[in-house]
């Protein structure tokens, strides 16, 4: 199953400028890879990634066979009250994945 | 005599697998973007706008090893209020199989416009990255990246 790292810090002051990373493992297969037999490995990867804060959406990506394995996006936001923040992963194979995380903000 | 109807078995062997390798690989060889194909993907996002250069940091390593994981991060010196802020950042390269690395969509709230990520590159090659601004101007930045061992869209598995 998939699985998914994300680090936001625990506490912040307001207003703060905080950074969000986040890694969601996954192949990213890009679709140009053949097997020894000459068949083209059918393309499988995360096309899109979106965070909400609170519900509102503060960032997102569109995601290509550019992307490496297991894509990796850091981002930055400001910290204006506590809360929820929601990850969302969506990819070919009907790929779905999401994961949250919580701010404490001072 | 063992010995040799071996070695020419295998020298057969060898020789066929070669053969048969190398039609399919010929064939199936993606088309790569090429330059055009670059510019084209970027007029698709900026449309008929002035694309200037600077206020962009594109920030990848000039030597790359690993073509298929290359640390990448775009920075736009540009303050993040309402009235003036990036809206959204396009990264585009010159010889993978499709010109376009990733959208990136931020906004005033973000505070900082800085977005970092890891990429696959098939060859050297320039990269470029685009911002836009609210006020609906285009800025940019380019890279030339060397890349010793390429990102894998040839690759037998």
């Amino acid at each position: 199953m998939a699985a998914a790292l994300i680090n936001v810090p625990a506490k912040a002051k307001r207003g703060e400028i905080i950074e969000i990373k986040t890694l969601m493992s996954h192949i990213m297969e890009t679709g140009y890879r053949h097997t020894a037999e000459g068949e083209v490995v059918p393309r499988d990867i995360i096309t899109s990634f979106s965070c909400r804060y609170n519900g509102n959406e503060i960032f997102r990506a569109d995601l290509f066979p550019a992307s490496s394995a297991n894509p990796f996006i850091t981002f930055f936001t400001t910290a204006t009250e506590s809360g929820k923040f929601e990850f969302e992963w969506i990819g070919d194979k009907g790929f779905t994945a999401t994961a949250s995380a919580s701010i404490t903000v001072e | 005599m063992k010995d040799e109807s071996t070695r020419r078995q295998f020298l057969g062997l060898a020789g066929g697998a070669a053969v048969l390798g190398a039609a399919p690989l010929a064939t199936l060889r993606p088309a790569e973007a090429t330059p055009a194909t670059m510019t084209t993907a970027i007029r698709s996002v900026v449309g008929e706008a002035v694309v200037r250069t600077g206020r962009v940091k594109l920030d990848v390593p000039p030597l790359v090893e690993n073509g298929n994981t290359v640390p990448m991060t775009v920075s736009v010196a540009n303050p993040m209020t309402a009235a003036d802020h990036v809206v959204s950042i396009h990264v585009f390269n010159e010889k993978n199989p499709q010109p376009n690395m990733g959208n990136f969509y931020l906004g005033p709230h973000a505070g900082r416009a800085q977005v970092s990520t890891r990429i696959r590159l098939a060859d050297s090659q320039k990269i470029t990255a685009i911002a836009r601004l609210s006020d609906g101007s285009f800025w940019s930045a380019s890279v030339d990246v060397v890349v010793t061992l390429a990102a894998c869209t040839d690759e037998v598995i």
